[in-house]
């Protein structure tokens, strides 16, 4: 080997070594979280920290999701995930194909109008927002966080459209010829080939609502209407909880779980999508 | 004059826009007129708003706890965007290194963003607990244990640190946009005999600037509207150490229900988000290089 051969590989071997190094230090807290789950009473305060529970308290899990209606809290984030999706994939499919499609003289400008509005602080809106709903009667109840969702978000129609753009106009004028309507080119032709790119934002607005703290933070009151988000942090609000940290680590784990499930799953469309923003 | 079919066009297009065009008025423009209205007035929710005129403003100027949350929320930002930047531009930049298992280093870079903010909170509260993880590996680096949350000066920068762990997300911007740069700059600078710095300097950093200011408007307004860790980690403490801007506006929109106030608090972060946002854009053309703008 010669001397250009050997400083190239040990280069190499240096981005490795930072590289597994830094994912090492990255996983950390992930390890720690499964572990202390598992953790007895006694393990969790020992020092050093007992990183492998002999043997794993696997009913802790029981017991926190005992500890806390947990049941109705999943049953609650699920009824918001899905009310919060569907009319979100549907309603900007719907303004995408509008935009990406049909020509009409305001088009370019309410275009750019959508796209400033990404830029708008949410916090401008939330307090008449929050107004509006209290006057319906609404606070208290699903409808101010799934009602929204039947208007399209900004980002995902910016997504779609761009999306849609790539799909060839030939597609569309032979359909037209055939004389099929607006709708069924939308409905026959783009949703069925825009499949990878609804799924993105399917994706994308499961993630979003799963997730969600503000919103029922603002708008749920009544423990039973909780989504797990806002019960993980009751435990907190309870004496007897609030340093039994392997149950609340338990049911971390629990919330966490369907949201990395399906990023494993969905990687390719979730990278894609979230690098279609950057590359205007 | 339009003619029929461009009109049906025209209804067409309205009609699939719809969605987007009741949302824009219903949720965005009617709730930001009222929400100026708003903020020039004084109300609770229960009793008739009571017309004040600037008095919400000239009262911001006078409170206390409104320039501590700005500057909270100044260090927060300043100090996890240039880390989160710096970081995600240097791991990004190894990973573009044709390494093997790309996909898998990706992903676990990524996996910290993944998680509901609700669940990284209350691990990173364990995290920082005084008989913790990070105090363990404090002690073991022959330093002495620290009660992080509960410290006035070390509170915040735990949230930084924590924020700091998400520095993923920039990270899969920067790798897309290095990936993007097509190989023959790089063959090029080689005949010309450039350094790694001198590639750097001269083909990375200009090909990628447009990515390096998306990630850098996107990472400054992100962190602005920080809420959830100083809302569930420290409750803006201790000593509203931790009192961030939007926890400090909910405090006044649902919790003392000073509607008014609070409008006035949004509208003084509209402008802030608004004036940096305009002054990286406008800095921009010093540094950001659009390759179609050179044809």
């Amino acid at each position: 080997m010669n001397k250009a051969k050997i400083a190239k590989s040990a280069y190499r071997s240096a981005i490795y070594v930072i590289l597994i190094a830094s994912s090492a230090v990255l996983l950390i807290p992930f390890a720690w979280m499964v572990s202390s789950s598992l953790l007895s009473e006694e393990e969790m305060f020992q020092h050093p920290p007992v990183w492998i529970p002999k043997p794993p308290h696997w009913s802790n899990y029981k017991e926190a999701w005992e500890a806390l209606p947990f049941t109705t809290f999943l049953i609650n984030t699920l009824l918001l995930t899905i009310g919060r999706v569907l009319p979100q994939v549907f309603a900007c499919s719907l303004v995408a194909f509008g935009f990406a499609r049909l020509r009409a003289r305001a088009s370019s400008k309410l275009f750019f109008l959508c796209l400033a509005t990404m830029m708008l602080p949410g916090q401008v809106t939330m307090i008449p927002t929050y107004i509006i709903f209290n006057k319906l009667g609404w606070v208290n109840t699903f409808k101010p966080l799934i009602v929204p969702s039947f208007f399209a978000g900004p980002f995902f129609v910016f997504m779609l459209r761009q999306f849609f753009l790539t799909i060839p106009l030939e597609l569309d004028e032979a359909a037209r010829i055939d004389g099929a309507s607006s709708f069924q080119i939308y409905y026959k032709i783009f949703l069925p080939l825009a499949k990878p790119a609804l799924g993105a934002v399917a994706i994308f607005s499961f993630m979003a609502a799963w997730n969600d703290f503000m919103g029922p933070l603002i708008y749920l009151h009544d423990i039973e209407k909780y989504p797990l988000a806002l019960g993980l942090r009751l435990f907190q609000s309870y004496g007897e909880y609030a340093t039994r940290w392997n149950l609340i680590m338990a049911s971390s784990v629990a919330m966490v779980l369907p949201p990395l499930i399906v990023f494993f799953f969905t990687q390719k469309y979730f990278i894609k999508g979230i690098t279609i923003g950057a590359f205007r | 004059m339009l003619s029929r079919k461009q009109k049906r066009e025209e209804r067409e297009f309205y009609f699939f826009i719809s969605p987007w065009l009741m949302g824009f008025l219903f949720l965005t423009l009617a709730p930001m007129l009222a929400s100026i209205i708003l903020s020039f007035a004084r109300w609770n929710i229960i009793t008739p708003p009571e017309w004040v005129g600037f008095d919400n403003y000239k009262e911001l100027m006078h409170d206390p706890l409104f320039w501590k949350s700005l500057g909270v929320t100044s260090t927060f930002v300043l100090s996890s965007v240039v880390l989160k930047l710096a970081a995600s531009l240097l791991v990004a930049m190894f990973l573009n290194q044709k390494v093997r298992a790309i996909g898998l280093f990706r992903t676990i870079f990524y996996l910290p963003t993944i998680l509901p903010i609700v669940a990284s909170s209350m691990l990173w509260m364990w995290i920082f607990f005084p008989n913790g993880l990070l105090n363990f590996f404090v002690t073991k680096l022959g330093l002495s244990p620290q009660n992080w949350l509960a410290n006035e000066k070390l509170a915040l920068p735990s949230l930084i640190l924590m924020s700091f762990w998400g520095f993923g997300a920039s990270m899969i911007i920067f790798l897309a946009g290095l990936q993007s740069i097509p190989q023959y700059l790089y063959e090029a600078a080689q005949i010309d005999g450039a350094g790694w710095w001198s590639k750097f300097w001269n083909v990375t950093f200009p090909m990628l600037s447009p990515v390096i200011f998306f990630n850098l408007v996107m990472g400054f307004i992100g962190s602005f509207k920080v809420f959830a860790p100083g809302y569930l980690i420290t409750d803006g403490g201790p000593h509203y150490a931790t009192l961030f801007y939007v926890l400090y506006l909910f405090r006044n929109a649902f919790e003392y229900f000073n509607l008014g106030y609070a409008s006035a608090l949004a509208w003084i972060l509209f402008f802030i988000i608004m004036a940096f946002t305009l002054l990286i854009i406008k800095s921009s053309p010093f540094w950001v290089y659009y390759e179609a703008e050179r044809r």
